[in-house]
C-alpha cells in the first residue's frame, strides 16, 4: 500500500535490536506468503493477531450503508487475512506499552504513524495500549519497525498469549504506595515477552501491577493474575514482596481475583506466574473459547486446588537466571525531576484554577505534582502528540505515562511550572479539567471499529461528555467525581463492570424494529482495585441513556445519606426501585413519527446487527415472544432481587428458570406444542437452534447456549452466592442473545 | 524522486464554531457511501468532532480519504491518497487536487451546507503524507521544486501566486499555494482539465 513499505529495513538500518527485526522480517515473509496461498489463512490470522494487527468492523466486505448491506469490492478480491477478513480491509493495529510508560521520542513517532498510516488520531486505550485505526495490513511491517526503532514492541498486544502488562500510573510517585512497582512490571513484560511457556494458551492472559490496596491503582481485582505491593519483616529487615492475585477478569461475566497468595518474595514473582502460566497452558480450556479464560479454570478446579497446582509446577521449574537478574536493580530505580520543586505562583486564571481542582495529584516528594491530561473519548491528534512530546521534555525528564482512563499522566511537574505548563497545555488543546470526574468518561471503540459492538459506546460518551461539560459547575460534589464507563457489548472493553453508571451495548425490537440499547449496571466500585462488581438493572434505548444519567444523578443528590457512595446508595435503595425510576424510557415513543430511537448516536443510518455479521436465525416475527423474553427478563431480575436479599439458592433456581423460559421462547416459534418439560425444552433447543447454528453469535459462537447447557446439567445442585451471582449475569446473557436472535428473525419458520 | 500519497486541503471557509460546520457531514458522508459518489472505494465515517484541531469527519476510503479537516484550526477540505497512483509526478498533484475540488464543490452543492461553507480559494496545501518517500528535508525540496513550478503554472493558469514550504522538520514534507487573488474551484478545475 505504502510506496515506502520496501524502504523501512533500510532506513532503520542499526536502530532496531537485531532479534525483533528479524522477526518483523519473518512477519513480512508471511505476509508474502499469504498473498500466494502459501499460508492458511487461519494460521496467518493467528499470526498478524501476535503482532497485534486486528481486524476492523465490515472487514468481511460488507456494510450496512442505511438502505441496503452494500458489498465491498477490494482490488484484493477473494484474498482474505483470516477467517471472513478481507485482505484490503481497513484493521487495526494494537501497540503494547507496558505500565503506560513513555519517552518523547515515542511520542513523537507515535504522532508520525497516525500521520502517515491512520487516520491522524492515535487513541489510548483502557488497558494503558495505543490503537490505530483503518490500518493496511501490508503496512504494519514498516510500521511495527518504526516503533522498534524506538523501542515499542507490538509482539503479543493481541492473541492467545500474554497482553500488555498494566500498572498504576502514579507508581514511584504515590504517597500511599507500598513501593514503586514499575521495574517489576518492567521486569515481568522482559520475562514473558516471547516466553515458551506463555505460547499455548486456550486465550489471552492480562497481568497487572499496584502499588497499595485501597485505590483503583493497578485495578488487580479484575485481571488474570495481579500483583499488590507488600513488605514483611524478616530478622529485621523489611523485604518485599507481592500479594497476588489469579482468576478475575471482566468479559461477559465478571470474575473477582482470588487470592494465590499473601505474600511472594520479589525474587519469585517470575517463577510463580511462570508456574501459573504452564498450569494455564495444561488445564486451561482451548475449544471452548467462551470458557478459556484462566477464571474458569481457577472457579472450576477451586483454589486450594489451584494452588496445590501451581506450587508442585513451582517446584518443577528449571532455573532461570532472569528470575533475580531482571529484577536486582529494581530497589534502586527511581525517576528523578528535571526541575527543581518549587510553589505555585499566586495570582493565577479561573481556568487554571478548575484543571487544578481536578487535575493535579501531589506526590510523595513535596514541591512536585503528578498532572493528568485528560483526553475526550482517549484521543489524541499528531500535532498534540508532538506537544507533548515537547512539555515532557522541557519540563520532566520525559516522565509520561498513559492510563486505564484513557488520559496521559506527566509526572514530577514542579508546582512552580505549574502555571506555564498548563499554558502550554491548554494552547493545543490538552487542558481539560475534569480528570477522573464524571465528564471523564471510558469508552471502547464499540461500534465505530469494533467487530463485536452492538451499540455507539463512543457516540454515547461524545454526547454524555457535551452534556455534562455544560452543567459541569453546578455538580453536587459528590456526583462530580462519579465514573462512567461504556462498553460497546457484553465484553466490558469499556469496564462498565466497575463503573457508579456502567453501560453495556444491547439491541431490543420496539415496535418490530431493532433499536439500539444499553444495559445500565449500577454501583459498580472502582477502587479498592476494582474492588466489585455493579449491577444490572435494565435495559434502555441508547437515545434515552443521558436521561437515565440525568435522573439517577439527581435522585443520588436528593435521596442519599451523608458520606453515602454512590454503590451504597444504589445497595440500599435496592434494584427495584432503580428498575422503576427508569421504567418509563423502556418504553416505544408514544409519537408513531419518532424515528429517533431506531439510529445510534452519530449515526444516522437505520440500527441494524447484521454489521457484525449475517443474520443467523430465522423465523417470523411473532409478537407472543416478545412477551415470553419479557417474561423471562423479568425473571432474571427476580433472581437478582432474591440474591439480594439473601435468599441464594431461590436467586439459583430462578436464574436457571429465566433461562428455560427464554429457550422455549424461541422454541415455540418452531414448535407451539413445546411442554414445560426442561429436558424436552433443552434438547429441542439444541437440536433445532444451537445444532443448527441459528442460536450463533458471529463472535462468541456458542457461548450463550452453553451457559443453558451447563445451567441445565447442574440443575437441582445447591447454589453458593458465588454461583448464583455468575448464572444471574450468564442468564441475562442468554436471554439478551436470545432477544438478538430474534431480532435476526427474518422469514418463516418451516416446523 | 516520486512523490506519492500527495496531500491537498484546501482552505474552507465556514461556521467560527468548527464543530458546529461538522455535525452536518455526518448523514451527507453517509449519503456519500450509499450512492458512491466518487471513484475511490469509500468504506465509513470516522467522527472526530470532540478532538481539539483534529481531523474533523473523516470519509475513509481504499485507496483516499476525504475529510472537513481542523488540523491547526484551519478548517479544510482534506484530500488524503493512500494508494500508489499510477503515473508520474504530475498526474499525482493533478488527481489529488481534482479529486480535492470535486469533493468541496459537491459539499457545496448539498442542500444542508448551502451558503455555510466554501473553499475561499485563498490557499492550497499540498504535502506527502510518507516521510521515507519524502523527507522534509532540503534535498526533498529541491527535488520537488521544478514540479511543483510545473503543476502550480498549470493549476492557477499562469497566474501568480507565493509557496510556504513547511519549515517544522517534525511536520511532513509540503508547501502551501496561495494565489494573488482568490480563486474558485470551478476556474482550478478548468485549468486542470
Amino acid at each position: 500500500m505504502k510506496a515506502s513499505n520496501s524502504l523501512s529495513a533500510e532506513k532503520l538500518t542499526g536502530l532496531i535490536p537485531e532479534v525483533i527485526g528479524r522477526e518483523i522480517d519473518i512477519f513480512e515473509t508471511e505476509l508474502v506468503l499469504r498473498k500466494q496461498g502459501k499460508i492458511d489463512e487461519r494460521v496467518f490470522a493467528e499470526t498478524r493477531l501476535r503482532r497485534g494487527a486486528y481486524g476492523q468492523r465490515y472487514d468481511n466486505g460488507q456494510r450496512s450503508d442505511g438502505a441496503k448491506v452494500q458489498e465491498m469490492r477490494y482490488p484484493s478480491g477473494d484474498l482474505t487475512k483470516g477467517p471472513m477478513t478481507i485482505w484490503d480491509a481497513p484493521g487495526m493495529q494494537r501497540i503494547k506499552v507496558p505500565g503506560g510508560g513513555l519517552n518523547a521520542d515515542q511520542l513523537e513517532t507515535m504522532a508520525d504513524l497516525a500521520e502517515e498510516y491512520s487516520d491522524g488520531i492515535a487513541h489510548v486505550t483502557t488497558r494503558q495500549d495505543f490503537q490505530l485505526h483503518y490500518v493496511h495490513i501490508e503496512n504494519t511491517p514498516a510500521l511495527m519497525r518504526r516503533l522498534a526503532a524506538v523501542g515499542i514492541t507490538t509482539r503479543e498486544a493481541c492473541g492467545n498469549s500474554v497482553r500488555n502488562i498494566t500498572a498504576c500510573p502514579y507508581a514511584g510517585v504515590c504517597r500511599d504506595e507500598t513501593f514503586d512497582v514499575t521495574p517489576y512490571a518492567d521486569a515481568m513484560f522482559r520475562f514473558l515477552l516471547g516466553h515458551p511457556d506463555v505460547q499455548n494458551f486456550g486465550r489471552k492472559f492480562k497481568p497487572a501491577f499496584s502499588g497499595c490496596v485501597q485505590h483503583a491503582c493497578g485495578l488487580t481485582n479484575l485481571h488474570d493474575m495481579g500483583f499488590i505491593a507488600a513488605t514483611r519483616t524478616e530478622n529485621g529487615e523489611v523485604k518485599r514482596g507481592f500479594t497476588t492475585v489469579v482468576g478475575g477478569g471482566l468479559g461477559a461475566v465478571p470474575y473477582n481475583a482470588k487470592l494465590l497468595d499473601s505474600f511472594v518474595p520479589v525474587e519469585e514473582i517470575l517463577p510463580v506466574t511462570q508456574a501459573v502460566a504452564r498450569v494455564f497452558a495444561r488445564l486451561g480450556e482451548k475449544r471452548n473459547r467462551s470458557r478459556a479464560r484462566i477464571k474458569f479454570l481457577v472457579q472450576d478446579l477451586g483454589i486450594e486446588k489451584f494452588k496445590e497446582l501451581v506450587a508442585e509446577e513451582r517446584k518443577t521449574l528449571p532455573y532461570d537466571p532472569r528470575w533475580t537478574a531482571f529484577i536486582k536493580d529494581a530497589e534502586a530505580f527511581h525517576e528523578e525531576p528535571l526541575r527543581p520543586a518549587g510553589e505555585i505562583p499566586a495570582v493565577q486564571s479561573e481556568g487554571f484554577a478548575r484543571w487544578s481542582k481536578t487535575n493535579l495529584r501531589p506526590q510523595k516528594t513535596d514541591g512536585y505534582v503528578t498532572i493528568t491530561v485528560a483526553l475526550p473519548l482517549g484521543d489524541i491528534t499528531a500535532n498534540q502528540l508532538r506537544s507533548l512530546a515537547d512539555i515532557v521534555r522541557r519540563y520532566t525528564r520525559e516522565t509520561v505515562r498513559t492510563t486505564v482512563e484513557q488520559n496521559f499522566v506527566i509526572r514530577w511537574v514542579s508546582l512552580k511550572d505549574l502555571p506555564e505548563l498548563y499554558r502550554a497545555l491548554e494552547a493545543v488543546g490538552l487542558g481539560d479539567p475534569g480528570a477522573g470526574a464524571i465528564v471523564d468518561i471510558v469508552s471502547c471503540p464499540g461500534t465505530d471499529t469494533c467487530k463485536l459492538g452492538i451499540s455507539s459506546s463512543r457516540g454515547l460518551a461524545a454526547e454524555l461528555h457535551k452534556r455534562l461539560a455544560e452543567k459541569r459547575f453546578q455538580f453536587d460534589q459528590p456526583v462530580e467525581n462519579l465514573h462512567i464507563k461504556i462498553s460497546g457489548c457484553f465484553n466490558s472493553c469499556g469496564q462498565h463492570h466497575v463503573a457508579d453508571l456502567g453501560f453495556y451495548g444491547v439491541s431490543r425490537k420496539m415496535g418490530g424494529f431493532a433499536v439500539p440499547h444499553f444495559q445500565v449496571v449500577l454501583g459498580g466500585e472502582w477502587e479498592h482495585n476494582g474492588g466489585s462488581y455493579g449491577t444490572t438493572i435494565v435495559a434502555i434505548p441508547s437515545k434515552r441513556i443521558p436521561e437515565v444519567v440525568s435522573r439517577l444523578t439527581e435522585k443520588y443528590v436528593q435521596m442519599r445519606t451523608p458520606g453515602e457512595t454512590f454503590k451504597d446508595f444504589t445497595k440500599r435503595v435496592g434494584k427495584v426501585q432503580l428498575k422503576a425510576m427508569l421504567e418509563d424510557l423502556t418504553k416505544p415513543s408514544t409519537d408513531p413519527n419518532d424515528r429517533s430511537l431506531f439510529s445510534d448516536w452519530s449515526d444516522p443510518r437505520e440500527y441494524t446487527l447484521g454489521d457484525m455479521g449475517t443474520g443467523e436465525c430465522a423465523g417470523e416475527v411473532v409478537a407472543p415472544v416478545e412477551f415470553e423474553l419479557t417474561a423471562a427478563e423479568r425473571e432474571v431480575f427476580e433472581a437478582q432481587v432474591a440474591l439480594d436479599s439473601g435468599k441464594v439458592n431461590e436467586a439459583g433456581q430462578t436464574a436457571y428458570r429465566s433461562m428455560l423460559h427464554g429457550a422455549k421462547a424461541l422454541v415455540k416459534l418452531i414448535n407451539p406444542n413445546i411442554s414445560d418439560d426442561a429436558d424436552q425444552i433443552v434438547s429441542e433447543f439444541k437440536a433445532r437452534y444451537f445444532d443448527t447454528q441459528k442460536f450463533w453469535d458471529p463472535f462468541a459462537g456458542g457461548k450463550f447456549a452453553n451457559y443453558l447447557f451447563d445451567a441445565h446439567q447442574k440443575a437441582g445442585q445447591t447454589y453458593t452466592a458465588d454461583s448464583s451471582r455468575y448464572l444471574i449475569d450468564e442468564a441475562q446473557l442468554f436471554i439478551d442473545a436470545a432477544h438478538s436472535c430474534y431480532n435476526q428473525l427474518g422469514k418463516t419458520v418451516a416446523v | 524522486m516520486d512523490f506519492e500519497h500527495v496531500n491537498i486541503k484546501l482552505s474552507v471557509e465556514g461556521p467560527k464554531d468548527a464543530e458546529g460546520a461538522l455535525e452536518p457531514l455526518i448523514p451527507i458522508f453517509h449519503r456519500w457511501i450509499q450512492q458512491k459518489v466518487f471513484d475511490e472505494l469509500l468504506l465509513d465515517i470516522a467522527d472526530y468532532r470532540h478532538v481539539y484541531a483534529g481531523p474533523g469527519v473523516v470519509l475513509i476510503g481504499h485507496q483516499a480519504d476525504y475529510a472537513v479537516d481542523n488540523t491547526d484550526n484551519k478548517l479544510g477540505l482534506l484530500y488524503n491518497r493512500k494508494t500508489v497512483f499510477e503515473g508520474s509526478n504530475q498526474d499525482r498533484f493533478k488527481q489529488a487536487t481534482r479529486s480535492a475540488l470535486n469533493a468541496i464543490h459537491r459539499l457545496e452543492a448539498e442542500p444542508t451546507f448551502a451558503g455555510k461553507i466554501h473553499f475561499d480559494g485563498k490557499s492550497i496545501e499540498l504535502f506527502i503524507n510518507d516521510r521515507f518517500l519524502a523527507p522534509n528535508k532540503p534535498e526533498t525540496r529541491t527535488a520537488f521544486e521544478p514540479e511543483l513550478k510545473q503543476f502550480a503554472e498549470t493549476l492557477f493558469g499562469g497566474k501568480e501566486y507565493s509557496a510556504e514550504y513547511e519549515s517544522d522538520p517534525r511536520r511532513r514534507f509540503g508547501v502551501t499555494l496561495k494565489p494573488a487573488h482568490p480563486v474558485s474551484a470551478q476556474e482550478l478545475l478548468a485549468n486542470l482539465s
